[in-house]
């Protein structure tokens, strides 16, 4: 399953980097079951920046701890260069809020967490980089408790970036960041992201957040959590939220979920 | 006293100092007052000390109490610290060991003494077998607890770079757990120095529980009874204050609540 050098995947055309086919999802609770996820079915190309958007409590969480390999899903399967996806693996780093920064490690020992295989040199050098490519320069030292959340934030995906993953699962990332902050981590987000091109996973329950960052909104609906629709954003960055194919977008999506106009 | 949350920086100390300077003097008078000749005054205590420290018996027997301490205690953690991890991380485990463990652990190591003797014979191996009796319980079961309370995000995050399960242990859980690990050993070794001088009373002759025991015995030395209590004091507060200063070490202070 984590098996990196070998294997020659599956015959699938490579122009799709993630497949997730029929996935479903039950959960057995008190003698009854749930069901969270039904017949789920979505590609993302490889490079693609997608955001699953939904209501909080949808299951879309659900989606990307399937697609990370945390969960194994009830029904169907995620296939992601080809092979099945059947536990976690490195070349995929799901980010948390800023809640899965290791508070016993500095900036220096979160961000260097993953690259135990590389030599002490590459090690540093890999860390002096990607510290100075999130901006923490002069905190390498510091333990998380005496950083912002936004620095905490800089630091968790600064440790996914690290390790050199091609795909990134972020879970509302920026959920619990105050509204200045959010804004400013999205552009950083984007600035990596362009400088990097991994295949992002973006969960949000936040449609502007949503609008503004992704190649396509993939929109959920209320539990038993299905695809609704899914909306490419065809504007190039940086994006002008207050040009009026931004606001059809939006407003597009705003219909969707059935709340246009209502506020 | 001021309540302001930051005390000038003089005042940790000089506080303390009027409030032991007050009970000295209480003790004096009190002595003096009730006129007994069986309880020393401060005065005659501090002679009971000197006479120790003229005979060589208190560095002696302050040493004793502490290797017998340490001895005990190093042993408690040894052995309690994988028994904890081992019950934290297999819940299977700590069902069928758990109950048995709950219903040792309230069981005072005094109550052990007699068996204690019987399996290592009068002498310093039955006082350090108290004694890890006494250190080793809070021990496993805070390490249990600190393992179990590792949020699984961390888990999940040490899983997610490829940590096999040996890196996942020692590289993410040991040092999630270790904040809540570090309270159990702190009353672990509180419970340990309480221990040794219960255990010196019977099975050694030396200590600082030999101590009191042996100067009430022979010829009711109530100042030595006296001085060696205060040393009991002293060096047990002094252990506390040297483990809690574990509590300010950078990569455990993010779970200590109260440390600046």
């Amino acid at each position: 399953m984590t098996s990196r050098a070998e294997g020659t995947p599956a015959a699938l055309p490579l122009e799709d980097k993630l497949r997730a086919d029929g996935i479903g999802m039950t959960f057995e609770r008190d003698g009854g079951s749930i069901s969270v996820l039904e017949n789920i079915s979505l590609s993302v190309r490889d490079g693609e920046f997608v955001c699953l958007l939904g209501p909080s409590g949808c299951g879309k969480s659900t989606i990307l701890n399937i697609m990370a390999g945390f969960i194994a899903p009830t029904g169907g399967e995620v296939r992601i260069d080809g092979e099945v996806v059947s536990g976690p693996d490195p070349r995929r780093i799901f980010v948390f809020q800023e809640r899965g920064v290791f508070p016993w490690l500095t900036v220096e020992g979160n961000i260097g967490f993953g690259l135990f295989e590389l030599a002490p040199a590459e090690r540093e050098r890999r860390i002096a980089h990607y510290v100075a490519l999130v901006g923490l320069q002069g905190f390498e030292k510091a333990y998380p408790r005496d950083l912002s959340g936004g620095m905490k934030q800089r630091v968790e995906v600064a440790r996914a970036l690290a390790v050199k993953p091609d795909m990134l699962f972020l879970d509302e990332p920026f959920g619990a960041l105050d509204s200045i902050t959010r804004l400013v981590m999205r552009v950083e987000l984007l600035r990596i992201w362009e400088a990097e091109r991994k295949t992002i996973i973006f969960v949000t329950h936040d449609i502007d957040e949503a609008v503004q960052l992704a190649d396509r909104v993939i929109v959920m609906s209320a539990r038993p959590a299905r695809i609704q629709r899914i909306v490419s954003i065809d504007i190039p960055h940086p994006r002008d939220i207050s040009s009026r194919h931004y606001l059809e977008l939006r407003d597009g999506i705003l219909e969707a979920i059935g709340l246009a106009h209502k506020v | 006293m001021t309540a302001a949350s930051h005390p000038r920086r003089w005042e940790p100390f000089v506080w303390p100092l009027l409030t032991g300077t007050g009970l000295l003097v209480v003790w004096a008078l009190l002595v003096k007052l009730s006129g007994t000749d069986v309880f020393p005054s401060p005065l005659t205590v501090l002679l009971g000390l000197r006479e120790l420290l003229e005979q060589g018996l208190l560095w002696r027997y302050v040493g004793d109490s502490l290797r017998r301490v340490g001895i005990g205690y190093v042993t408690a953690i040894a052995l309690g610290v994988p028994a904890g991890l081992l019950l934290g991380w297999y819940p299977g485990v700590a069902r069928v060991v758990n109950p048995v463990v709950q219903m040792l652990r309230p069981i005072s190591p005094i109550a052990w003494i007699p068996v204690a003797i019987v399996l290592f014979g009068v002498g310093d191996l039955a006082a350090m077998y108290l004694i890890f009796l006494g250190a080793f319980f809070p021990i496993v079961v805070s390490t249990m607890d600190g393992v179990r309370n590792v949020p699984s995000i961390y888990r999940r995050a040490g899983r997610n770079f490829g940590l096999s399960p040996a890196a996942l242990l020692t590289r993410v859980v040991l040092p999630a757990a270790l904040p809540q690990m570090l309270v159990g050993f702190r009353i672990a070794l509180g419970i340990a120095w309480l221990v040794v001088v219960a255990a010196e009373m019977i099975a050694v002759d030396s200590g600082l529980g030999y101590l009191v025991i042996d100067a009430r015995n022979a010829g009711k030395r109530y100042d030595l009874v006296v001085a060696a209590i205060m040393l009991i004091g002293v060096t047990g507060l002094a252990l506390d204050l040297a483990i809690r200063r574990t509590e300010s070490l950078k990569s455990v202070r993010w779970g200590f609540r109260n440390a600046a």
